[in-house]
């Protein structure tokens, strides 16, 4: 394995991710797009917002599929994976809360309002950081690896009907909700999507990557750790 | 023993341990009506107006509440060895299947003594008092299989308390907004038909967290 230390792998998909952003960003920022009312040109939030949401909803599955893994397995390693991609799974929410902000601030005139979309998405990130604090009040790493891994996947089945069921059952200002232009007012314009789905694809490959990063990172420094204490 | 037999003794057990420990009971019960009562003073005092939403939304609060404090104590009023007494004779399936259908009749229990105080105290505008009631079932099934989980989780835990509630409320809400919305149904007198979606969902989600409570259980207590 160690054959060659420069060596990149995945370099294949990887690349894809990068020129995908790269696409998505160069598009997003410059490309055209259809001139709606209200919405202007924070339109092309579209391209940034969205994607957050796309990423943070594919890494906390993956974090989920690792949690049961080491249930079934019991490998610390899945665990470790399972947590690498819950953390980096949260940080995409933050940017996604964020990046909704600001938008929101600019149509809306308000950084935060009470909508279904938006209390959905404050709530699955609550319960995720439950997710952190439970991890934290271990000392033994079986133990931990065990009970947040039951505890992943519980909280990956609640989060399914709070972000993509009860939006759906009433009114929201979000777009895409109660006639507000959304994606679907787009239909015809297909210079979107063609920019559109590229950017979820980057952003899930993005954020794989660096899950997988934190993942190895967080797997030297314990390494390093249990070598000095020996 | 077969598994319904295991059910059976376990069930038992706990009834039994709750009657002979009477303190445990009464505590509970004086926390629905004292919390009742101080909403009452809060929101009655100098002729203060209560509208229907507030009712609604007090109402479930108190009683989610009261769900915490009534579940948060089944897995740490008995102390670990006996724990692994019962998980040495008995399928762990069992014993979590028992401690949500016991946690579940004290919720159904508690609640009634919940809409009963909180009735005669607060007034009663609901319309659809069937609808209500079968919401209030529904909603001590899905507190004590959602809450007796995490009660089995946080009692893991150093910090079980603090665990209990940063874990328990944030995965009761979708829950609790469903339950909030068909009991405004209830208390607006729509038809059974315009709170079927709703009900629908709920029922989902506690199949859901039944199911996978059944599923990963075992693992919780396999240390």
């Amino acid at each position: 394995m160690a054959q060659n230390n420069t060596k990149i792998t995945g370099l294949g998909w990887k690349l894809t991710g990068v020129l995908l952003l790269i696409y998505s960003f160069y598009q997003g920022f410059m490309g055209k797009v259809p001139t709606l009312d209200i919405l202007n040109e924070s339109i092309r939030n579209l391209y940034f917002h969205v994607p957050m949401w796309f990423g943070m909803t594919a890494l906390l599955a993956v974090s989920m599929f690792f949690a049961i893994r080491y249930l079934v397995t019991n490998n610390a390693a899945f665990d470790n994976k399972s947590n690498a991609f819950a953390s980096v799974g949260m940080l995409m929410g933050i940017l996604g809360i964020l990046t909704g902000s600001v938008w929101a601030k600019n149509t809306w005139g308000t950084f935060w309002t009470n909508d279904a979309k938006l209390n959905g998405a404050a709530i699955s990130l609550l319960i995720y950081s439950a997710y952190f604090i439970l991890r934290s009040s271990f000392e033994d790493e079986q133990n931990r690896a065990r009970i947040s891994a039951v505890y992943n996947i519980f909280a990956f089945a609640i989060l399914i009907p709070l972000l993509f069921i009860l939006p759906r059952m009433v009114s929201s200002l979000h777009p895409g909700n109660g006639g507000n232009a959304g994606f679907n007012a787009y239909d015809l314009d297909n210079n979107m999507r063609i920019v559109f789905y590229p950017a979820v694809i980057a952003w899930i490959i993005i954020g794989t990557w660096v899950s997988t990063l934190v993942y190895r990172t967080k797997t030297v420094e314990k390494f390093l750790n249990e070598e000095q204490n020996v | 023993m077969t598994f319904t037999k295991q059910i059976q003794v376990l069930l038992k057990k706990e009834l039994l341990i709750e009657w002979r420990q009477k303190f445990a009971l009464n505590g509970m019960l004086l926390y629905v009506i004292s919390t009742v009562y101080v909403c009452y003073m809060s929101f009655k005092f100098r002729g203060g107006e209560l509208t229907p939403i507030t009712w609604n939304a007090i109402f479930w609060i108190v009683l989610l509440f009261t769900a915490m404090n009534a579940v948060a104590k089944s897995f740490m009023l008995e102390s670990k060895n006996r724990q692994l007494y019962y998980y040495v004779i008995h399928s762990p399936q069992a014993v979590i299947v028992s401690k949500i259908i016991y946690n579940t009749i004290l919720m159904v229990f508690l609640g009634m003594v919940c809409l009963l105080v909180y009735s005669i105290v607060l007034g009663n505008p609901v319309q659809d008092m069937g609808l209500f009631i079968l919401n209030v079932l529904m909603g001590s099934l899905g507190f004590s299989s959602v809450l007796t989980m995490i009660a089995a989780i946080a009692s893991k835990a150093a910090n079980g308390g603090t665990l209990m509630a940063v874990m328990g409320f944030p995965v009761i809400i979708p829950m609790l907004l469903m339950l909030i919305k068909i009991s405004k149904n209830a208390m607006d007198g729509l038809a059974m038909s315009q709170s079927l979606d709703e009900i629908l969902v709920l029922g989902a989600i506690n199949l859901v967290v039944l199911a996978l409570t059944y599923l990963l259980f075992p693992y919780l207590w396999r240390g």
